[in-house]
């Protein structure tokens, strides 16, 4: 359990250190509890790939990837991730040899502004992970939580597609 | 966010004790939804007792039914093949609720607590009923598009958000609660209360009171089931309607049915006089007509949200014709 030390004016939470695994490599930090593990990865660990959108779950920026799983790290705590594995874009590839995601997605113009491109990214290497990627349908359906403000879906689309293997 | 304080659990008894004994804690799950609490200034608590990683996430298979604990994630709930194929409302309502990333993350248990989107209560420089008694509710004369159209209050117009428990509602489902008294079940209809003066009482739970598991039993109609949610776009968005029905039809006669509604009330909605419209018939044109009729008959919509009762009737009567299909 985490100590709450008990302080002038009532009980203030301490910090807390919080042991995660970030692209493969342990890192140890020391947040108050209300950090979120955007604001950890973005402000501490300098991790600015995954973005802050709306803060709110509700765009799809921040996706990362836990324990291989996509989920939003606006919407959890650092400190609720305790011991886990966390995937960033940045965890994904590098410019000169970028995931076959990243690739098909510079391939088929799957951005324009780009912001909420990391997302995407991290949002369809699960997707075809979890084997959802059998039609454009199904790829829509499962790319719904991550919006595009410019509207660059159709590139998106196809990128998954491509990178899934399917017709380009 | 104002700072607090953070704890994981040890034990579900630990859990309950910990939150019981402290008017200022609340458990957190997934934290989907919480988060969006403390960011907007609508939950303000000094210690968070994080009850995500208790176990208590088991998709559980017996002759009665199925047991979910409280902790399993909506995904692996919606995705597990047994639920998939013997009780279709629920994998489908957990599926076309929130985001992959979401239902990876959310709990049943914290979807079952979350709270109404009406987008008054979740900006606190309005007035709103639910969260300061007295002030007013700026919906009624303001934009009510999505808000109720039936079992309204005076005081509050809101809708319950949750796809889950409008399923769990058609599917008779028991919600299992630990207390530092010991467990109690609910049914899942007195889960939600009926609207009374104080809109801020939303659920049966006593502060400290953890939901532990939802039992549902298989029954006779659990696998003639379906969900269908109408919304703004095609996906990622909250019901403007949903409707969750079983139907439970031998020799060619509707035996048994649940019909229940979500996006319309304060709670999901029972619709009794629906079900009673299809006994005893074939689920054929006319009795289905005839429920989606009886659905909407104690519809009170405001000016604007009349909409809301076309889609339901609508969608009450697309379900129904759907389950029907499927024989
Ligand atoms: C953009 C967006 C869209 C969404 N769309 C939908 C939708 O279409 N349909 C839908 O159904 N939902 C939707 N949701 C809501 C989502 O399903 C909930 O946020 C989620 O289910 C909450 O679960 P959680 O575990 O994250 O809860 P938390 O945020 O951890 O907790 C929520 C509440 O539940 C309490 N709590 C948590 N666990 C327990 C427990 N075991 N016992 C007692 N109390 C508990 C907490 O104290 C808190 O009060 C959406 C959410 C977002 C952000
Ligand atoms: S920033 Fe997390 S979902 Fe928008
Ligand atoms: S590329 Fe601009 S928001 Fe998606």
């Amino acid at each position: 359990m985490i100590e709450v030390v008990p302080s002038e004016g009532g009980v203030v939470p301490a910090a807390v250190e919080v042991g995660l695994v970030v692209n493969g490599e342990a890192r140890r930090l020391v947040v108050e509890p209300r950090v979120t593990l955007l604001d950890a990865l973005r402000e501490r660990l300098g991790l600015t790939g995954a973005k802050k959108g709306c803060d709110h779950g509700e765009c799809g920026a921040c996706t990362v990837l836990v324990d291989d799983r996509r989920i939003y790290s606006c919407t959890t705590l650092a400190v609720m991730q305790e011991g886990r594995r966390v995937t960033t874009v940045e965890g994904l590839g590098t410019p000169e040899s970028p995931h076959p995601v990243q690739a098909a997605f510079v391939e088929h113009d799957g951005m324009q502004c780009g912001m909420c491109t990391p997302g995407q990214v991290v949002s369809a290497v699960a997707l075809i992970a979890e084997g959802h990627a059998g039609s454009e349908d199904e790829i829509r359906e499962w790319m719904s939580g991550n919006l595009c403000r410019c509207a660059a879906y159709p590139g998106i689309v196809a990128a998954v597609r491509a990178a899934a293997g399917g017709a380009s | 966010m104002r700072p607090f304080g953070y704890v994981r659990a040890e034990s579900p008894e630990a859990a309950a004790a910990l939150v019981a004994g402290d008017l200022s804690a609340a458990f957190v799950g997934g934290g989907t939804e919480i988060l969006n609490w403390l960011k907007d200034g609508l939950a303000d608590p000094a210690l968070l007792v994080d009850v995500g990683r208790l176990g208590l996430d088991a998709v559980e298979v017996s002759d009665g039914g199925l047991r979910l604990g409280s902790g399993a994630r909506m995904s692996d709930v919606a995705r597990d093949r047994h639920v998939r194929a013997e009780f279709p409302v629920l994998a489908r309502a957990l599926e076309a609720g929130a985001s992959p990333q979401l239902r990876n993350m959310a709990t049943l248990g914290g979807n079952l607590l979350q709270r109404t989107r009406c987008a008054y209560f979740r900006e606190p420089s309005f007035p709103c009923n639910k969260r300061v008694p007295g002030t007013g509710c700026p919906a009624r004369d303001g934009d009510h598009a999505m808000h109720a159209i039936l079992g309204a209050s005076d005081a509050c117009v809101a809708v319950h958000p949750s796809d889950l428990a409008v399923a769990l509602l058609a599917l008779d489902a028991r919600v299992e609660v630990l207390g530092v008294h010991g467990r109690r079940e609910v049914a899942i209809e007195d889960f939600y209360p009926h609207a009374g003066d104080d809109p801020r009482r939303e659920t049966a739970l006593r502060h400290g009171e953890l939901v532990v598991g939802i039992g549902v039993p298989s029954g006779p109609r659990a696998r003639t089931s379906g969900y269908l949610k109408v919304r703004e776009r095609g996906s990622f968005a909250f019901a403007l309607v949903s409707v969750a029905a079983a139907v439970e039809v031998v020799e060619g006669v509707v035996r048994s049915a649940r019909i229940a509604l979500g996006g319309v009330a304060h709670r999901p909605w029972r619709v009794r006089a629906a079900e009673d419209a299809l006994l005893g018939r074939p689920l054929a044109d006319g009795s289905v007509a005839d429920a989606a009729e009886a659905a909407v008959r104690d519809a009170d919509p405001l000016p604007g949200n009349r909409y809301k009762v076309a889609i339901a009737r609508g969608a009450v009567r697309r379900v129904l014709e759907e389950i029907g299909e499927r024989g």
